[in-house]
């Protein structure tokens, strides 16, 4: 319990939280999370309300399911239709909605769709079923990506040609520069992504500081993480540095994971662009398969629609995930559209702004503006 | 699907296929640790789990400390669990 209360230590965080607000000053402070986990971890621990007004954190585009445009599921869902085949995909993605429905009520009516937890899971349905197609709906940052390499590279070497990869894997840099080219938002620095840093390592942040003059902080998962973070780009702010640190050293390091990269590069390649929802197309922003895995790709295997659709207008996701306006603000907010009833992907995925703010940011609202904060 | 979920290798299984038993939360699960190759885990060794594969290695503090904040979430904790339970990665062709 040591290590527990050493991370959520009231008398750490309060000390954290008075140094936060000496050096913020009378100064304004945004900051943006990239990462969905913290986003999780701010609204979990009400961490937006101890924080002074003068320091504002900005929820990010940094959760894989959110940011899967509704054309994809559409796409998927097509495929999930297709006779013989199984469709096999995390939890997160079954209810994300597309044009007309999600893979749940595909499934209701008569598709195929089965959930894993992992792609080798897919992959080992397919070795159990050779005479029909088993499909894996792969999504992810590079956090997820080297698991379904991996996965492809098995399948290669068992020879098993009924396994296939519908590859929506995303990259953490391009959405990062999108949203520093934004005119719509001035952001302060950024708290690093956590786990996908376990995997590109931090120097691929280096354009945050060199391009663009904004310093970056790796960040853990902790509440006191979050602080310590938020003081350390203070710091580099008031000192004038512009640096990328890495708070989360105990399980990031500089260089990443080696493999994981290098089982990244055998297996996918770049696509030249990717449509991201609410962010529109991004140039080089996600993965495909390499035409060496043409044979498991389903992209090359099967006719998918890829018709480009445009989110529902009640829904603000976008704007969410630019970080322009916060979960709270969207037209249909917690009526129209709830964790039971998502019409946008921010609401479907726990690590989706909307979904946080709604199962615990608004008890934490609602008591700070009782209290008078 | 998000979570990283630590555990501690129990046991080494087929070294070809990556694979180890891993006690997660105090039940043995088969997860691959293909991307840790260069880490050379031993029993004892604590990884952070996610869908499946071994990303990371950690000390024991940060295990304990990950495996604290994840209870906190509760049900999501739970079903990122039992999803686990589900799984069936195993050793060999189909076995």
């Amino acid at each position: 319990m040591r290590f527990v209360d050493e991370y959520r230590d009231p008398a750490a965080a309060r000390a954290l939280i008075a140094r936060i607000t000496e050096v913020a000053g009378d100064d304004h402070f945004k900051f943006m999370e990239v990462c969905g986990g913290h986003t999780h971890t701010i609204y979990r621990h009400g961490i937006e309300h101890v924080l002074p007004d003068t320091v504002e954190l900005v929820h990010g585009p940094g959760c894989p399911v959110c940011v899967i445009p509704m054309g994809r599921v559409d796409d998927a869902i097509a495929v999930a239709q297709t006779d013989g085949v199984i469709f096999t995909s995390f939890g997160d993605m079954m209810r994300v909605p597309g044009s007309s429905g999600n893979l749940l009520e595909a499934k209701a009516r008569g598709a195929d769709v089965r959930f894993v937890y992992s792609p080798l899971d897919a992959l080992r349905i397919a070795v159990e079923t050779p005479d029909r197609d088993v499909v894996f709906f792969a999504v992810g940052f590079e956090t997820t990506a080297p698991s379904t390499a991996l996965t492809l590279l098995r399948a290669r070497e068992l020879g098993v040609t009924n396994f296939r990869v519908f590859c929506n894997h995303v990259t953490i840099v391009p959405p990062i520069k999108a949203i520093l080219e934004s005119p719509d938002l001035r952001l302060d620095g950024f708290l690093g992504p956590g786990h996908v840093s376990t995997v590109v390592g931090n120097r691929p942040y280096r354009f945050v500081t060199e391009q663009y003059g904004k310093p970056l902080v790796t960040t853990g998962f902790e509440p006191l993480d979050v602080l310590q973070a938020i003081d350390m780009l203070l710091a580099q702010i008031r000192e004038g540095r512009c640096e990328i640190e890495n708070q989360y050293a105990r399980v990031v390091r500089d260089e990443g994971n080696p493999r994981a990269l290098a089982v990244l590069a055998e297996v996918f390649e770049l696509r030249p662009h990717f449509e991201w929802r609410g962010l529109g197309f991004i140039s080089q922003s996600a993965l495909k398969l390499r035409p060496e895995f043409a044979a498991f790709d389903v992209e090359e295997q099967y006719r998918i629609p890829g018709v480009r659709v445009a989110d529902p207008k009640a829904c603000q996701c976008g704007e969410v995930l630019k970080g322009v306006i916060k979960p709270w603000e969207c037209k249909v907010f917690g009526t129209a559209c709830t964790p039971e009833t998502p019409i946008g992907t921010c609401m479907v995925s726990s690590e989706g702004a909307c979904a946080a703010y709604y199962n615990f940011g608004r008890l934490h609202r609602e008591v700070a503006v009782t209290l008078g904060r | 699907m998000c979570l990283g979920i630590p555990g501690q290798v129990i046991e080494l299984l087929e070294v070809h296929e990556h694979l180890a038993r891993i006690d997660v939360s105090g039940v043995g699960r088969v997860v691959n640790i293909g991307l840790l190759e260069d880490e050379h885990l031993a029993p004892g060794d604590w990884v952070l789990i996610h869908v499946g594969f071994a990303m990371s290695k950690i000390d024991e503090d940060e295990a304990r400390r990950a495996l604290e904040g994840l209870q906190l979430l509760g049900r999501e904790l739970d079903d990122e669990l039992q999803a686990l339970a589900t799984s069936r990665i195993a050793t060999g062709e189909g076995g």
